[in-house]
């Protein structure tokens, strides 16, 4: 299958820092790749040049087809604003030219209900202002979204509804998805590719061969734990193997 | 009543909409004081051209532009909040004002007088105004994507380092045109109370920018008829200030949600 987007020797400082160095990789279309790696590995500050918002060195290339939509770590919304769900919505539609209509659909979508959309950004709860930043996304109808640790601040329940989510809009449109995670549960059940950064090195290729009790521990630099994540069923076990 | 004054009243309820607009933005950019502060950089100006006997705009207008783009190249060059550069400029600019400003003139310099309008100040008042209610018109969905968050308004395609530049020009225009009336120190009060009005008055931005354009429509309404028919004081600036402070205190009448 075709590249979507070519990475060749990526390289991102701030003044001295240097925080990714000699980066190269591939994604190709369709590609649900996994960004995993320590705080401070750069994992956000990778998908940051990947949308062209921070300087780099290097090459980044997207194919011309490509449509990126983008959900941030975390943002803080000011409480006093007064800005509807729909209104930001509206907001992206007319910067981007589309159709009001877009709105509705993508709110239909991703199931934000006609009162979250009455409702002001600021007094949404974790779950709902994460879904309005998907519907955000999704606007402009892309064909690669990049989220970073989409579940960061929400409870497991929300968590899980945000995960059935990216998993329905990837099937549903055949989208191209990288994500930045955490957990890595979710990255080896949903990830086709994984991506590890850290400072010393970086590695890609598929979960069965990335997210061995090897690479992670020298990753992490400790003796890794997941979860088995299935609905009703969490347990934390020791990293002896990963079972699907 | 003269032509020239029902263009300087024209002109001043014109001013009124382009300062509600515009201090709604920079309420929700936290940046109202900056409006007050602003202000003051134009004094230097009108300092030079009442010692030099030129037009006082054209002085203000000078070290406005100046002001502003030394603001947002520092604000650049720094990382820092447009605040606090604003605060650096700003101090520099009273002084100089105070120092150059010859006695007799400080007063009108600080607090604006209310004379008649020439057809051309009129014409060119009302091009700037309008200049100002365009760039709203036509940027609000851009400052409302920035305002939500700066970091996703780029990924969407959002020009920030331009639309901060057009936008403090926008403010720095609306101060200017408000000069005449109100003065180097309360030129910027017009931004801020009509927006804390709108703010409490409406619940969508869209809301927002209605309200505060009404508040401060009123306040200059009133205050008009306040100076020339009740108090017929020579001082617009301060009356219409005080109006603005009223409305805002009726307004806190209205329940909090």
């Amino acid at each position: 299958m075709e590249n979507i987007l070519s990475v060749q020797d990526l390289n991102v400082a701030f003044g001295d820092r240097v925080v990714i160095r000699g980066l190269s990789f591939d994604v190709r279309r369709g590609d649900n790749l996994a960004i995993i790696g320590p705080n401070g590995a750069g994992k956000t500050v990778l998908l940051k040049a990947l949308l062209g918002l921070i300087p780099f060195e290097g090459s980044i290339h997207w194919s011309p087809a490509s449509r990126l939509g983008y959900v941030p770590q975390k943002i803080s919304a000011d409480r006093e604003m007064p800005l509807r769900v729909r209104d930001l919505l509206k907001a992206k539609a007319r910067f981007l030219k589309l159709s009001l209509q877009e709105v509705e659909s993508v709110a239909a979508t991703v199931g934000l209900s006609a009162e979250v959309l009455s409702s002001s950004v600021g007094i949404l709860s974790g779950g709902q202002f994460q879904k309005a930043l998907i519907a955000f996304a999704l606007l402009g109808d892309p064909n690669v979204l990049l989220f970073d640790e989409p579940t960061a601040s929400l409870d497991e329940l929300a968590e899980d509804r945000v995960y059935e989510l990216l998993g329905r809009l990837r099937r549903e449109r055949g989208l191209t998805v990288i994500l930045v995670s955490h957990d890595l549960s979710i990255v080896y059940q949903s990830a086709n590719q994984v991506l590890c950064l850290s400072k010393d090195r970086s590695c890609i290729g598929p979960p069965q061969e990335v997210l061995t009790p090897e690479t992670l521990e020298s990753l992490y630099s400790a003796p890794p734990k997941y979860y088995r994540h299935r609905h009703g069923d969490f347990s934390v076990e020791p990293a002896s193997g990963f079972k699907s | 009543m003269s032509h020239s004054t029902i263009y300087s009243v024209l002109l001043a309820l014109l001013f009124a909409i382009a300062a509600g607009l515009v201090g709604s933005f920079a309420f929700m950019k936290r940046m109202v004081l900056a409006g007050d502060v602003i202000s003051h950089v134009a004094l230097p100006g009108l300092g030079l051209a009442f010692l030099l006997h030129f037009n006082p705009l054209l002085g203000g207008g000078a070290t406005l532009l100046l002001g502003t783009i030394l603001i947002w190249q520092l604000q650049k060059k720094t990382g820092f909040s447009t605040d606090s550069m604003i605060g650096v400029v700003f101090a520099a600019s009273v002084a100089i004002g105070a120092a150059v400003t010859p006695q007799e003139d400080l007063v009108e310099a600080l607090f604006g007088n209310f004379q008649p309008l020439s057809p051309f100040a009129f014409a060119i008042g009302v091009f700037a105004v309008l200049a100002i209610i365009g760039f709203v018109y036509r940027f609000k969905d851009d400052l409302t994507l920035i305002l939500f968050s700066p970091e996703l308004a780029a990924a969407t395609g959002v020009n920030l380092d331009r639309l901060n530049l057009y936008f403090l020009l926008a403010f720095s225009l609306t101060v200017l045109v408000g000069l005449r009336f109100m003065g180097g120190l309360l030129a910027g009060s017009l931004i801020i109370i009509p927006a804390a009005t709108g703010r409490r008055l409406g619940r969508s931005i869209s809301g927002f920018l209605l309200a505060s354009c009404g508040a401060s429509l009123a306040a200059v309404g009133i205050g008009f008829l306040l100076n020339t028919h009740v108090l017929r004081s020579s001082a617009l600036g301060p009356i219409i200030v005080l109006t603005s402070a009223g409305i805002f205190a009726l307004s806190l009448l209205k329940q909090s949600r």
